[in-house]
């Protein structure tokens, strides 16, 4: 009983929330941070996506197989590796990277690009060999078949985009070790949960917790709208 | 069809509006002058470097970042070059941080007492006592499996200073640590202060933190052994040695000392806490040692934390002996 209070009393903070200026703050920052990952990620994964799901060549499985295998990637393992690429005596450390929503940013997209890659392989593959065939046929070049064939995989490339941009800013691990949770620079939705726990302001936690679902949630599902207007 | 491709590139724009604009908004903002100083958790976790921030931000033209990571990994950033300054509490650790050449410019700036921590049944019944018999007692109702000990286990400054009160009353931490009785947190003083309520264990606390969680009513632990020399907690800023890690913001990371040690700052530390928790968290420490007075805490300080009888020998002030006037 207590428990489901704490949790009704969370969602009215919640609420309040939405009037406070480092909250404001912090929420435009996560979807700034996680959204320019997620648009670096789309840029390389959906053209390389496409490319792999479109061609047939040797090593193909291999190719896939590894993108599948990072999909698990543990945020709190890349977060250590790119602290020691960006770290000052590390062998990127002269780009002055960390400790900027800058790095957080480029480690987000690298988590992301595997789970890119591997949806939108796997949404171009779905779509009827036949659409390819039939583009061929009246003409089209290889890149003409291949805008064709995404053109009809859209809702799988949208759905990918979707995921990667909430694995994004759902995670901690690679915000906290290159961001450092600063406030006012790196702090994002996460890391502002995880110091407040620290803090022993569950309260305030639950409520940014609260916050952050309702972005995911409400991310997808004005995805799901758009897509459900089909002509 | 003409309808989707509409919403695809208005989402798709806003998208790169967002990205473009945010990205030029942290460029233009990151012109400003950066000083990083990796923290122990007690000083951020607390908000008292909050305060201390703006203040500082309010009088300099620079923005102070502050990473709240504990002792052991603040030393640890400022040796590879990634802060500009650290705040920490561990005297032998700052020590070899001098001696290795990667800090300038040592200063205390506050101290404060560990307190042994418990369930108020006390079952091992060492309210009152000195630390070393505390410790004692404990193990013993914990071999016989009446009571429970909860260590940091972090390598933090508060877990080095649980090492050295086990090895003050004769006791081998490794071997304990081995016992079934002795549970290993992993984690900062606020996760470990939980996890010690749930088991109604023991544990050292820095008292900053316990009296935030107690006052909060987040733990009904109390404070059962909090005399003795053993348990002083002293607070030092040092800046990092920019002949060695060239890119470092070393006038910085003076002025930010600086402001620590001046009237106004040493009254932030005073004040702080006292309005909410009814006392200070942490003390002021430049007054006391300068005005050398035979007090007690005075003596413990000096033997506690200074090295060789400076709080930072003459070799490693960097051309700033005014700090030490």
């Amino acid at each position: 009983m207590q428990s489901v209070w704490e949790i009704l009393e969370g969602i009215r903070r919640v609420i309040e929330l939405f009037g406070n200026p480092v909250v404001l703050e912090t929420t435009f920052r996560s979807i700034y941070v996680s959204g320019t990952a997620t648009l670096l990620s789309a840029l390389l994964g959906i053209p390389l996506g496409v490319l792999i799901g479109f061609r047939d060549f040797t090593g193909k499985h291999f190719v896939k197989g590894i993108f599948n295998a990072l999909l698990g990637m543990p945020t709190v393992a890349l977060g250590l590796i790119l602290y020691i690429v960006f770290s000052h005596s590390g062998f990127l450390g002269f780009l002055d990277l960390l400790y900027t929503p800058m790095a957080v940013m480029f480690g987000q997209a690298i988590l992301i690009t595997p789970i890119m890659i591997s949806l939108v392989v796997h949404a171009v593959e779905s779509v009827d060999p036949d659409v390819r065939d039939l583009a061929r046929t009246l003409g089209a070049s290889e890149t003409e078949a291949s805008i064709a064939v995404l053109r009809e995989s859209t809702a799988g490339v949208a759905l990918a985009s979707i995921s990667c941009f909430n694995r994004a800013i759902a995670e901690l691990g690679v915000a906290i070790a290159v961001g450092g949770n600063i406030r006012g620079l790196t702090r994002v939705l996460t890391t502002t949960i995880a110091l407040e726990v620290m803090r022993g302001e569950i309260e305030y936690s639950i409520a940014m917790a609260a916050l952050l679902l309702l972005i995911v949630f409400a991310v997808t599902l004005a995805i799901n709208l758009i897509q459900r207007r089909r002509p | 069809m003409e309808r989707k491709v509409w919403i695809w590139t208005t989402a798709l724009a806003l998208v790169v509006i967002t990205s473009v604009a945010g990205t030029a908004y942290y460029i233009s903002t990151s012109r400003r002058e950066k000083l990083v100083i990796s923290t122990t958790t007690s000083l951020y976790d607390t908000l008292l470097l909050d305060v201390i921030e703006d203040q500082f931000e309010a009088e300099y033209p620079i923005d102070v970042y502050f990473i709240s990571v504990g002792t052991g990994l603040a030393i640890t950033h400022a040796q590879r070059g990634d802060a500009d300054m650290i705040l920490v509490h561990d005297p032998s650790k700052e020590r070899a941080f001098l001696e290795d050449g990667h800090g300038v410019c040592r200063k205390i700036i506050a101290y404060n007492f560990f307190a042994i921590v418990g369930p108020e049944a006390d079952p091992a019944e060492i309210n009152g006592l000195l630390p070393p018999q505390a410790l004692l007692e404990i193990v013993e109702a914990g071999r016989l499996g009446q009571a429970k000990w909860v260590s940091r286990g972090d390598d933090s400054g508060t877990h080095t200073k649980e090492k050295g009160l086990w090895n003050d009353a004769g006791l081998n931490w490794t071997e304990l640590r081995e016992e079934e009785w002795y549970i290993e947190a992993g984690a900062g003083m606020g996760t470990t202060l939980q996890i010690t309520e749930q088991f109604s264990a023991y544990t050292l606390a820095d008292m900053g933190t316990y009296l935030k969680y107690y006052k909060d009513n987040i733990i009904a632990l109390k404070e059962l052994v909090t005399q003795g020399e053993e348990l002083l907690n002293v607070y030092s800023g040092i800046a990092v040695n920019k002949s060695m890690h060239a890119e470092t913001n070393l006038d910085g990371a003076i002025s930010f000392i600086e402001f620590l040690v001046s009237e106004r700052g040493q009254q932030i530390i005073e004040d702080y806490g006292k309005n909410t928790y009814g006392q200070s968290l942490f003390y002021p420490a430049v007054g006391l040692l300068e005005e050398n007075a035979e007090l007690v805490t005075v003596q413990w300080i000096k033997n506690y934390a200074f090295f060789n009888g400076y709080e930072c020998p003459p070799q490693y002030q960097n051309g700033h002996p005014e700090l030490y006037s």
